[in-house]
C-alpha cells in the first residue's frame, strides 16, 4: 500500500511545506505518491519529478482547482484512496480544511499537527497549546493526518526520478463558489518559511509604531514580520502575521520577540526556533524564560539601536 | 431559518493545565470549566444574524455529561432562545461529535450551522468539517467575516497569508475564528432569564451512534521546557554573542 501526500502550491511554486511532508510520508518505508491538484500545472510538474523520495506524482488538473475549495479537494482524494494507507499533508491553513472531511468520508479518525510519528499508527502531538503532548494510537487501518512541518528536513528537490501520471477529476461541488482570494502584498520571505521572524506585541503601541520600529530591522535581516494576537486584536498588525496557537507556527533560525510578554498561546507558534532573543521592558515577563538571549530595554530604543549597528 | 450553534464545555483558557498522578490523562478534576472561545464567537455571530432579522430561531448543542448544561446555559444567557445537551460519559472524538451532530441536524433541519473553528483542549479543529463532509454541505472554516444575503452566505475565512472569500449555498457549515466578533459579556439578569429557558436532553446511547474512540491515548507526557538562556545588558553584548557564539551573520 502506497502513501498519498497533498502537494500545496500556489500553482507556480510548490510550497517548501510540501517538501518537509514528504520526508515524514518516508516513515512507512511504501511508494510516496505526491497529489498535485489545481489548474494549468505544466511549469509546476517540471520540477516535481525530480524530488527525492517520490514514486509518482499524481497530476489532477481541472479549471475548478485552480482555486481549489476542500470539498473538491475532498472529493478528489477519496476517489483515489483506495490505492493508499497513509494520507497525509503539512499543516496549514489548506490541510486542515480539507483533510478532515477526507477523514470523515472515509470513516476514519484524523491525527492533526502530528509531531512525531512513532510506530505505525503511533504519533505524537500536543494539546492544550503545546503544554502537553500525548502520544496516541489509532485503531483505524487506514491513516489521515497532517504532520508538524517544521520537525522534518525538507525532501532534496534534486535526485529523484518520479513518473508522473494524470487521473480524471470528480465533477465541481457545485454549492460553494469560490468569490476572491486577498494575498497580504510583502516583498519579505514568507512567516512559515522564514530564516529570521522578527515579532512585535502589544507594547509597540500602534500600528504606526509596529511598521517604523520593526519594519527597517526586518528588511536588513531579510526577516518575515510577525506578531502576537494581542497586536493583531489591537489592530497593529494584519492576522496573518500571527504567530501562535490559532495562528501560524515558525521555527525559524532567530527569531526576535520584541515587546513580546510570551503568552503560552503565543509561545506554542515558536519554541521550535533555534534561537529566540527577547527584547522587554518587563524583567518579569515570561517570555524571557524561553529566550536563548534576553535584553531588559526601552524597545524603542534598543530596536533602532540594533538596527543601526547591523551591516 | 434556524441557526444550530455546537458549543464545546473546556478547560477554561486562563488554568495552566497539568498531568494527572498516575500520567494518564490530563487533571481536570476540580478545574475551573467554561465554553471554549472558538463557541463564543460561533454564538455571537448567529445573534447577530438573528438581529439583522435573518434568523428566526438560535438553538445551542452541546455534547457530554450533565456538567455541560453551564455552557448551555452560557449560550442561553448570550442569547439562544434553547438549548439541547445530548448525554454521554464517553470522551468524544471530533469523529463521533460530528455523527452525533449530523442526528441533532436531521431532527432541527437547521439552514447554518455554526461551530468554533478549533477546540481550545484538544486542539484537533476537525469537528466542522467533518460534519459538513457527513452532511455534504458546503463549509466555510476559520470564517473572520460573514454575510447573509438571498439564501447565499458569504464567509471571508482567514488563510495563511492572506484571506479568501467564497459564497456557500444553505444549508452550510461555519467554523467561527477569534476576529469574526467580539462576544458579548453575560449580564446577570440574562442569566437568570437563562434559567427559564429550555433545555432538552437527549441520550447519546439512544440515538443508534457509534461513539466507541478511535485514537487510543497511550500516555500524556509534559514536553521539554524550552531552557532560559542568558541575559545581556546592553545592545552590543546580543550583537557580540549572536555573531561570536551563535554564527549568525548580522
Amino acid at each position: 500500500m502506497n502513501v498519498l501526500v497533498l502537494a500545496e502550491h500556489d500553482g507556480q511554486h510548490l510550497n517548501p511545506i510540501t517538501l518537509q511532508a514528504i520526508t515524514a510520508a518516508q516513515f512507512w518505508q511504501a511508494p510516496v505518491h505526491v497529489l498535485v491538484a489545481g489548474n494549468a500545472l505544466d511549469s509546476l510538474l517540471d520540477s516535481l519529478s525530480d524530488i527525492s523520495g517520490v514514486a509518482k506524482v499524481i497530476r489532477a488538473e481541472a479549471s475548478h482547482l485552480a482555486t481549489p475549495l476542500a470539498e473538491d479537494i475532498a472529493n478528489l482524494i477519496v476517489s483515489i484512496s483506495t490505492d493508499y494507507r497513509v494520507i497525509l499533508a503539512a499543516h496549514s491553513s489548506f490541510s486542515r480544511n480539507a483533510l478532515p472531511r477526507v477523514a470523515a468520508l472515509l470513516d476514519v479518525a484524523m491525527i492533526s499537527d502530528a509531531l512525531e510519528i512513532k510506530a505505525d499508527q503511533t504519533y505524537v502531538r500536543s494539546i492544550y497549546a503545546g503544554n502537553i503532548l500525548t502520544h496516541i494510537q489509532s485503531q483505524d487501518t487506514r491513516q489521515v493526518l497532517t504532520v508538524h512541518s517544521s520537525h522534518y528536513i525538507a525532501a532534496s528537490t534534486h535526485g529523484g526520478k518520479a513518473q508522473v501520471s494524470s487521473i480524471s477529476v470528480p465533477e465541481a461541488f457545485h454549492k460553494t463558489r469560490w468569490i476572491s482570494t486577498k494575498k497580504a502584498q510583502s516583498d519579505r520571505p514568507a512567516l512559515s518559511s522564514a530564516k529570521v521572524v522578527v515579532s512585535g506585541g502589544r507594547s509597540l503601541g500602534s500600528a504606526e509604531n509596529f511598521e517604523q520600529i520593526l519594519s527597517p530591522l526586518a528588511a536588513k535581516l531579510n526577516a518575515a514580520m510577525g506578531a502576537t494576537r494581542a497586536a493583531v486584536d489591537a489592530g497593529y498588525a494584519p492576522n496573518d502575521l500571527q504567530v501562535g496557537q490559532t495562528g501560524i507556527v515558525v521555527a525559524p533560525e532567530l527569531y526576535i520577540a520584541v515587546g513580546i510578554s510570551g503568552a503560552v498561546q503565543h509561545t506554542y507558534g515558536m519554541k521550535d526556533s533555534r534561537i529566540v532573543v527577547a527584547i522587554n521592558q518587563d524583567p518579569d515577563a515570561p517570555i524571557f524564560q524561553v529566550a536563548d538571549y534576553g535584553l531588559v530595554a526601552d524597545l524603542f530604543t534598543a530596536i533602532p539601536a540594533i538596527t543601526a549597528a547591523i551591516q | 431559518m434556524k441557526i444550530l450553534v455546537a458549543v464545546k464545555r473546556v478547560v477554561d483558557y486562563n488554568v495552566k493545565v497539568r498531568i494527572n498522578a498516575d500520567a494518564s490523562d490530563v487533571a481536570t478534576d476540580g478545574v475551573k470549566m467554561g465554553i471554549n472561545p472558538f463557541d463564543e464567537n460561533a454564538i455571537e455571530a448567529a445573534l447577530q444574524l438573528k438581529e439583522q432579522g435573518k434568523v428566526s430561531e438560535i438553538i445551542a448543542v452541546s455534547l457530554g455529561t450533565n456538567a455541560n448544561q453551564d455552557v448551555l446555559r452560557h449560550a442561553l444567557a448570550m442569547g439562544a432562545d434553547r438549548a439541547i445537551l445530548v448525554e454521554t460519559d464517553s470522551k468524544l472524538q471530533p469523529l463521533a461529535v460530528a455523527k452525533l451532530l449530523q442526528v441533532i441536524v436531521a431532527q432541527e433541519q437547521p439552514g447554518l450551522i455554526l461551530l468554533g473553528k478549533q477546540a481550545i483542549d484538544d486542539d484537533a479543529g476537525q469537528a466542522g468539517q467533518m460534519l459538513a463532509a457527513l452532511l455534504n454541505y458546503p463549509q466555510a472554516t476559520f470564517a473572520s467575516h460573514l454575510q447573509l444575503e438571498n439564501n447565499e452566505l458569504l464567509v471571508t475565512r482567514e488563510v495563511d497569508g492572506g484571506t479568501e472569500t467564497l459564497a456557500l449555498n444553505l444549508p452550510a457549515v461555519v467554523t467561527a475564528d477569534l476576529r469574526l466578533n467580539d462576544p458579548r459579556f453575560v449580564k446577570l439578569p440574562n442569566l437568570m432569564m437563562a434559567r427559564k429557558k429550555q433545555i432538552t436532553t437527549l441520550n447519546a446511547a439512544e440515538l443508534g451512534i457509534d461513539t466507541a474512540s478511535r485514537l487510543t491515548l497511550i500516555k500524556v507526557a509534559e514536553p521539554e521546557a524550552r531552557k532560559a538562556g542568558m541575559m545581556v545588558t546592553s545592545v552590543e553584548q546580543l550583537l557580540r554573542q549572536l555573531r561570536d557564539h551563535e554564527g549568525i551573520n548580522l
